[in-house]
C-alpha cells in the first residue's frame, strides 16, 4: 500500500496496574486502517478489542501502563501525523477525541446524557469541536438526524434519549459522532444490542455513510456474520494478541488460525441445519495467568507439547496478504527484519 | 403426536394504563389472543422483535404475567393444571414443574450466595428436601449434569465466566425437577463459542431428561438450530407457526422472509437486500387495525388494512396469518437459499 495509513497500530502492549499487580490487556498488536477502509476486529469478551480501540482515542483509564515501543500514528489525510501516545495535554487529546475519532457504543442509552435533550448533546460537542454557531451547530445536527433516517429530526432534536427507541437511539449516537466529520469511526459493538431488522438498517447507514464521507471504520464485534457483511479486512483478537488478519473474504473461508476456525464452527449456519455447534473447547484463561507461548494452546487441538506452550508463534503470511499467528500455519515465516 | 404440555387458547394479556387525555383507560395487548401447544419432550422456539410480546407470552405460560383471557392448560404424566385458576398449594406445585433461566447471567445470580447455595434455594423454598445432606446430594447431581464440579460449588458468583454463571442458572432452574421450561434469550449475552456450549447443553437436557422447552431468542440462526418447532411473533399475535425445518425451508408469512433475509450471512458476497424492513415494530398502545404487520409489508394490500388474518394450515403443521400468502414464494429469499456450492471450496 502506498497511501499512507489513517492509523498506524504498532506493537502495541498495555497493561492495567491493579491491586493484583500488572496485568496484560494487550500484547504486541500491529495494524494499519487506510482512510475509506473498514476494519473488523473480532474477539470474544476479554480478548482485549475494545480496550485496543479505547487507546486510539487514550481512553483507558488513569492505571493504563503503554508498553515501551508502542506506538499510535494517526494520520488524517492532508494533516501532520499525531503520536497518540505522547500526547500529554487534555487540550491536545480533544483534538483526536470527538475531533479526528469518534466513537459509538453498544448501548446507546448509556451514551446520552440522561437530563440533557438528544439535541442539546449534539450542538455541545460540535461547539467544542469547531467554531460553529449553535444556529449552525442545530441546523446540522437536525440535518444529520434526518440523514440517518430519524422521521421528524426537528422534533426528535428536542427528546431526550428515553423517548427514543432502541433503534433510533444508535442512529442519533451515529448522526452525533459523525457530525464532526470524523476521519475515523470507531464502532464498538454498535448493533450487538439491536434486532436483527434494524441491525441490517443499520449496517446498511453505516455502508453509505463510509462510502459519502470517505472515513475508515474501525468495527468491533463478536459476530462474525456482521463482520462479512461490513468489513473489507479483518482481525482476530485472542486474549490481547492478534491471531489472525487479513481480508474478510479469505479470513471467512480458508481461516489459517485454530481459534479463527473454532469461531466459525461455532456459529449456527441457517443453510446447514444438520451441523453440529461445535463450541471452542473450554474457557477464556484469565488476563491474570496468561499462557506462556502460544496464547491460544490451553483450548486449540493442535497444540504440541514442548513448542506452542513455550515458543510464541511469529506471523507467517500467505500470498493473499493473511497473517496468521500459529506453528502450524501453512505459510512461510517472514523475518521481522528486512533480508 | 404426542400429547402437549402447554396448550393455550386465545390467550390474552393486557395491562391497563394510565387515563388518557379523555380519560379513557387505554388497554395494552402484550399478547393478543394466542393458541398454541408445546408438545412434551419439545424445543419449542419463539422468535420476534422486541415488543412483540414474547416474553410476555413466556411469563403467562409460567403464570408469572396476569392471564386476563383464554386460558392455559398444563399437563403432564401425575398432574394438570389450569393456569387461569391457579392458586394456593396447586400454584406451588406448578412452580415446582415449570421454570425459567434468564439472560443476563449476570444479573441473574446474587453476588452474596455461594454457587451450592444459590443452586438450593429452591429446594429449600419449596421444602422439596428433608434434609440438608439429600439438598447437597441433588445440588451435587445436578451441578454435574451442567459440568460444575465440587470446587466450583464453593466460590461465589463473580469467579465465573459468562458461559459458566449461565450453567450455574440452569442447574437452579433444573434443580426442582421441572418438566417445563422457558428459556428466555438464554445465550443472548453470551459469546459465540460459549454460546454453541450453552445450546449443546440445553440440548442433552432435553433429550435426556424428557423436558419440554421453550426457547425465547431473536436470533433465528440459534432457534433453526436448536427448535423442533418454531413460532413466530409479531406484536402480540403468531404470525406464523411450523416445524423447524418447514418454516426455514419456505416461510409462508413476508415477516418471517424478512426476519430471515435480516440475518448478515457469513458469505460477503452474498448480500441480501430484496426483503429488508423498513422503519421498527409500532408501539403496542396503539397497534394499526387489520393485520398488524401490514404498516411494514412491501405487499399489503386495502384487505390487509382491514381484516384480521387468521392462522391458516398450509402444510402439515405449519400454519401462517398471512390474507395472500398463497399469492408469493419467498422460499427464494437469499438468506435462506442453500450455499452455492462454489462459495467454500
Amino acid at each position: 500500500m502506498t497511501e499512507t495509513p489513517l492509523i498506524s497500530v504498532k506493537d502495541l502492549s498495555i497493561r492495567f496496574r491493579t491491586d493484583e499487580g500488572l496485568i496484560t490487556a494487550v500484547e504486541d498488536v500491529s495494524f494499519d486502517l487506510a482512510p475509506g477502509e473498514v476494519l473488523g476486529l473480532v474477539g470474544e469478551s476479554g480478548s482485549g478489542k475494545s480496550v485496543t480501540a479505547k487507546a486510539l482515542m487514550r481512553l483507558n483509564g488513569d492505571n493504563t501502563v503503554y508498553g515501551e515501543g508502542s506506538s499510535i500514528v494517526l494520520t488524517p489525510p492532508g494533516e501532520a501525523p499525531v503520536d497518540v501516545l505522547a500526547l500529554r495535554r487534555e487540550k491536545d487529546m480533544r483534538r483526536v477525541r470527538g475531533g479526528a475519532i469518534s466513537m459509538i457504543f453498544q448501548e446507546p442509552m448509556a451514551s446520552f446524557a440522561p437530563a440533557i435533550s438528544v439535541g442539546d448533546q449534539m450542538v455541545e460537542q460540535l461547539q467544542i469541536h469547531s467554531s460553529m454557531t449553535k444556529a449552525e451547530a442545530k441546523e446540522l445536527s437536525i440535518e444529520m438526524l434526518a440523514r440517518t433516517g430519524i422521521p421528524e429530526p426537528a422534533r426528535r432534536f428536542t427528546q431526550y434519549a428515553f423517548e427514543f427507541s432502541g433503534g433510533m437511539r444508535q442512529r442519533a449516537m451515529i448522526a452525533m459522532a459523525l457530525s464532526t466529520k470524523p476521519r475515523l469511526l470507531i464502532a464498538d459493538e454498535p448493533t450487538t444490542a439491536l434486532d436483527v431488522t434494524i441491525q441490517a438498517q443499520v449496517i446498511d447507514l453505516m455502508k453509505d455513510l463510509v462510502t459519502e464521507f470517505g472515513m475508515g471504520i474501525l468495527f468491533i464485534t463478536h459476530d462474525l456474520g456482521v463482520i462479512a457483511q461490513t468489513a473489507d479486512r479483518v482481525a482476530v483478537m485472542y486474549l490481547g494478541r492478534l491471531v489472525e488478519t487479513g481480508t474478510v473474504r479469505e479470513v471467512i473461508r480458508n481461516p489459517g488460525h485454530p481459534y479463527t476456525r473454532g469461531l466459525i464452527d461455532a456459529l449456527p449456519k441457517l443453510h446447514d441445519l444438520d451441523a453440529p455447534l461445535t463450541p471452542v473447547p473450554g474457557d477464556i484463561p484469565s488476563p491474570l495467568n496468561r499462557p506462556p507461548g502460544c496464547v491460544f494452546h490451553t483450548r486449540c487441538h493442535m497444540a504440541e507439547k514442548g513448542l506452542c506452550d513455550v515458543k510464541v508463534p511469529e506471523y507467517r503470511i500467505r500470498e493473499t496478504g493473511q497473517s496468521i499467528a500459529c506453528h502450524f500455519a501453512d505459510a512461510p515465516v517472514t523475518a521481522k527484519e528486512p533480508a | 403426536m404426542t400429547d402437549p404440555v402447554i396448550s393455550a387458547r386465545d390467550l390474552t394479556v393486557s395491562y391497563t394504563l394510565g387515563r388518557g387525555l379523555l380519560g379513557a383507560k387505554t388497554q395494552l395487548h402484550a399478547v393478543d389472543g394466542i393458541s398454541l401447544d408445546i408438545e412434551k419432550g419439545s424445543f419449542f422456539g419463539l422468535v420476534g422483535e422486541s415488543g412483540s410480546g414474547k416474553t410476555t407470552l413466556g411469563r403467562a405460560l409460567l403464570k408469572a404475567a396476569p392471564i386476563t383471557g383464554g386460558s392455559v392448560e398444563y399437563r403432564d404424566e401425575e398432574v394438570s393444571h389450569d393456569l387461569r385458576d391457579l392458586s394456593g398449594a396447586a400454584l406451588k406445585d406448578y412452580r415446582k414443574r415449570a421454570q425459567l433461566i434468564f439472560q443476563d447471567p449476570y444479573a441473574a445470580l446474587s453476588p452474596r450466595m455461594t454457587v451450592r447455595d444459590i443452586i438450593a434455594e429452591p429446594l429449600e423454598v419449596m421444602g422439596l428436601t428433608k434434609s440438608r445432606a439429600e439438598t447437597d446430594e441433588r445440588v451435587r447431581e445436578i451441578a454435574g449434569r451442567c459440568r460444575l464440579n465440587l470446587e466450583h460449588l464453593r466460590r461465589f458468583p463473580h469467579a465465573f465466566s459468562g458461559g459458566q454463571r449461565q450453567r450455574i442458572s440452569i442447574a437452579r432452574a433444573l434443580v426442582s425437577g421441572p418438566r417445563f421450561i422457558v428459556a428466555d434469550e438464554s445465550v443472548a449475552a453470551l459469546d459465540v463459542s460459549i454460546q454453541a456450549d450453552v445450546l449443546n447443553l440445553l440440548r442433552a437436557i432435553q433429550q435426556d431428561m424428557g423436558i419440554s422447552f421453550l426457547f425465547i431468542s431473536h436470533d433465528l440462526s440459534v432457534v433453526a438450530h436448536t427448535c423442533d418447532h418454531v413460532a413466530v411473533m409479531y406484536l402480540g399475535r403468531l404470525v406464523e407457526t411450523a416445524p423447524t425445518r418447514s418454516l426455514f425451508a419456505r416461510p409462508l408469512h413476508p415477516y418471517t422472509s424478512a426476519l430471515l433475509s435480516a440475518i448478515p450471512s457469513l458469505d460477503p458476497d452474498e448480500t441480501s437486500q430484496a426483503d429488508k424492513l423498513e422503519g421498527e415494530i409500532p408501539s403496542p398502545t396503539a397497534p394499526p387495525p387489520g393485520c398488524k404487520f401490514h404498516t411494514r409489508c412491501r405487499f399489503a394490500r386495502d384487505a390487509c388494512k382491514r381484516d384480521v388474518p387468521q392462522l391458516r394450515e398450509l402444510a402439515p403443521g405449519h400454519r401462517v396469518a398471512c390474507h395472500f400468502t398463497e399469492e408469493f414464494d419467498f422460499s427464494r429469499a437469499p438468506a435462506v437459499a442453500p450455499r452455492r456450492a462454489d462459495a467454500t471450496a
